[in-house]
């Protein structure tokens, strides 16, 4: 064999029977095709295991978090124990003594001194002695997970979540999809080629970066244009995110249009319709599952989202329809509590939960967003592209 | 040959020159093409043939670079002057690609599209326009029962056959054919070359065509362009049985291609 280990990695992917067709082995029998090479078998076993681990990674998150949010059942017992943060009041009552284990290691906190602390306090105060039902706790509309009673409503995050990326969607979708429109048919090659690349290099803005301007300037703009009460809240946030994901709709959109067949636009033209009505009645129809492939990704993105709405929603857990509230929405309940939360307590199942939640919604989102665009998009085509 | 029709100049062209960048596709044509007959343009590959039917509805506007010299008159009037709309020209001078392309609607709005562009026809309006241009597109007995069924559902062949009836609805006076039989098997071939003679009563038709035989078949007039010049235009019949020129002879008689 003389060939050198690099012409062997770059013929990797040939076919077996090609190689012995190559100028490189011409004067080469058959018999030597059949040769080992380990190059060769390293480099596909390599891929091969980074392509899996890979998928078992994110599967193993996904099991990970799913265990943790189980907790939510098994973590029924030791439900008047987490409010720790509400005993505080005890401690000035108490020696200092009892505050240092408890700051340190709440794993190896002896549960007994916990309750009993508690059950003093608590004597005169029935609430805690009944909990609520957990599944009544979770559709209540108040998120109080420190209080003496801890409240684990999960509706005003819910509805936080779903009404920050609605605002978010309703500003970025027709300014993304129109930008598309726009760079896709009507603007000249080189503009074209300018603000494509520049626009998808916007979507790997850091969001703290966006959530830092909304929380400096877009906040204090809106309340002073609209003079809303509260400076950060639901709309900012929606500002912030639309920000965010203007780029993703964008990018999206616009490589659906721009692959319909150019054909579409010739004939649409031939006819005698006018530039803006081929747009409008042939092209933005058939690239339907494209944008609404590219709103679906705006809205994963978006409400997975959680340093933009942690810096500028305002972080209230109310629940309200009014759009310029301060709204929490679920991914940013996780980033601001999950790093004080009880390890083990039912709080911190919660969040595990609320994270299920968010990885179960995006999740669809993008397998439908995926599977509408291959799907359908292809399918409506297949008789059309060369 | 003869047809009853007599014979009057609806298309000419005057020194038409087209450029794409420093490429000189189409150099100084001057023709005329004659009213209801079918006039073909044969030639091989890059020979300017398809670049000369698109300078007739101005199709060649739409690739980057390219650059019209020169005159075409649609009954006297020049379609490259400024004053003239480039949508009021093609809806005059209708096209039937290579490639059939129905938009991703049902056969009917494929169909009434072209009726749709303009104000709002009524329903009665677009459903006898849509049937009377299926029926001269021989395909509405084919598609009749599923109107309203996607028209990517249709074959190569009757997608191709809608192409034209889209492109007729509109009532053009020109028709543009550049290769519509390239991509069909034989039998969609011969119901569309049918189709040419009939349609040619109500229309100008200008065809091309890699298919000399095709050409011959069914056109009166034939054109022949080789490295962007018309190299020879006559009588189907005198051009294919009397060639004036060397180059004309040696490409119908298959001796290049």
């Amino acid at each position: 064999m003389a060939t050198s280990p690099s012409a062997d990695l770059k013929a990797q992917n040939v076919d077996r029977d090609t190689l012995t067709e190559s100028p490189l082995r011409t004067s080469h029998s058959f018999t030597q095709r059949r040769f080992f090479r380990w190059g060769e078998w390293i480099a596909e076993q390599l891929t091969r295991l980074i392509a899996f681990s890979t998928i078992a990674v994110i599967g193993l998150i996904f099991l990970f978090i799913a265990r943790e949010a189980i907790g939510v059942f098994s973590a029924h017992d030791t439900y008047p124990s987490p409010p720790s943060q509400a005993t505080p009041e005890v401690y000035g009552a108490e020696p200092p003594e009892a505050a240092s284990p408890e700051v340190y290691n709440p794993e190896a906190e002896p549960a007994q001194p916990t309750t009993e602390r508690l059950s003093s306090p608590a004597a005169g105060n029935t609430p805690s002695q009944q909990p609520l039902p957990l599944l009544q706790n979770l559709l209540s509309t108040t998120w109080q997970p420190v209080s003496a009673q801890p409240k684990y409503g999960l509706l005003p995050l819910i509805t936080g979540s779903l009404k920050v990326t609605v605002i978010a969607l309703l500003l970025a979708t027709p300014i993304g999809v129109l930008a598309a429109i726009f760079v896709a048919f009507f603007a000249p090659l080189w503009l074209r080629e300018a603000i494509k690349p520049i626009v998808e290099l916007l979507a790997g803005f850091p969001s703290v970066v966006i959530g830092f301007f909304c929380l400096m300037v877009v906040g204090s703009f809106v309340q002073e244009t609209l003079g809303t009460t509260y400076r950060l809240n639901a709309f900012v946030a929606g500002i912030g995110l639309a920000i965010a994901i203007v780029p993703v709709i964008f990018t999206i959109a616009e490589d659906g249009l721009a692959n319909l067949p150019r054909q579409l636009w010739e004939a649409g033209l031939a006819l005698g319709a006018r530039p803006w009505q081929v747009v409008a009645r042939i092209l933005v129809p058939a690239a339907t599952p494209a944008l609404f492939a590219a709103v679906l990704l705006g809205f994963g993105r978006s409400f997975g989202e959680t340093m933009i709405v942690l810096m500028a929603s305002g972080n209230a857990p109310l629940l309200s329809w009014s759009p310029v509230e301060p709204v929490r929405t679920m991914a940013a309940t996780i980033g601001a509590e999950m790093g004080e939360v009880v390890w083990g307590s039912l709080h911190y199942s919660i969040l595990f939960l609320i994270g299920l939640l968010l990885f179960a919604v995006t999740f669809t989102l993008n397998s439908i967003a995926e599977l509408w665009v291959r799907q359908r998009l292809l399918k409506r085509f297949r008789g059309l592209t060369t | 040959m003869a047809a009853p029709i007599p014979l009057q100049p609806k298309i000419r062209t005057f020194e038409l020159n087209v450029y794409y960048g420093h490429k000189h596709a189409l150099q100084d044509v001057t023709l005329e093409i004659y009213a209801n007959r079918v006039t073909a343009f044969i030639g091989p590959s890059g020979c300017g043939k398809s670049t000369f039917l698109r300078a007739l509805n101005r199709m060649n506007e739409l690739i980057p670079n390219a650059r019209t010299t020169g005159r075409v008159e649609i009954d006297g009037i020049n379609i490259y002057d400024p004053n003239v709309d480039v949508v009021q020209v093609r809806r005059r001078v209708g096209m039937v690609f290579q490639q059939s392309v129905p938009f991703p609607k049902s056969i009917y709005d494929n169909v009434a599209f072209g009726l749709r562009l303009n104000g709002r026809p009524s329903k009665a309006e677009l459903d006898e326009i849509v049937e009377q241009s299926l029926r001269r597109a021989a395909l509405w007995d084919e598609v009749k029962d599923r109107l309203h069924h996607s028209a990517l559902e249709l074959s190569g062949g009757q997608q191709q056959r809608l192409c034209i009836a889209r492109a007729i609805a509109v009532n053009p006076e020109v028709l543009l054919m550049d290769e519509p039989c390239s991509a069909l098997d034989p039998i969609s071939t011969a119901k569309i070359e049918e189709l040419i003679e009939e349609l040619k009563r109500d229309y100008t038709i200008v065809l091309v065509t890699h298919n000399i035989q095709q050409a011959a078949r069914i056109s009166d007039y034939t054109g022949f362009f080789y490295l962007g010049r018309l190299v020879e235009y006559n009588r189907t019949r005198e051009l294919f049985t009397n060639p004036q020129r060397k180059e004309t002879e040696d490409y119908i008689t298959g001796r290049f291609g």
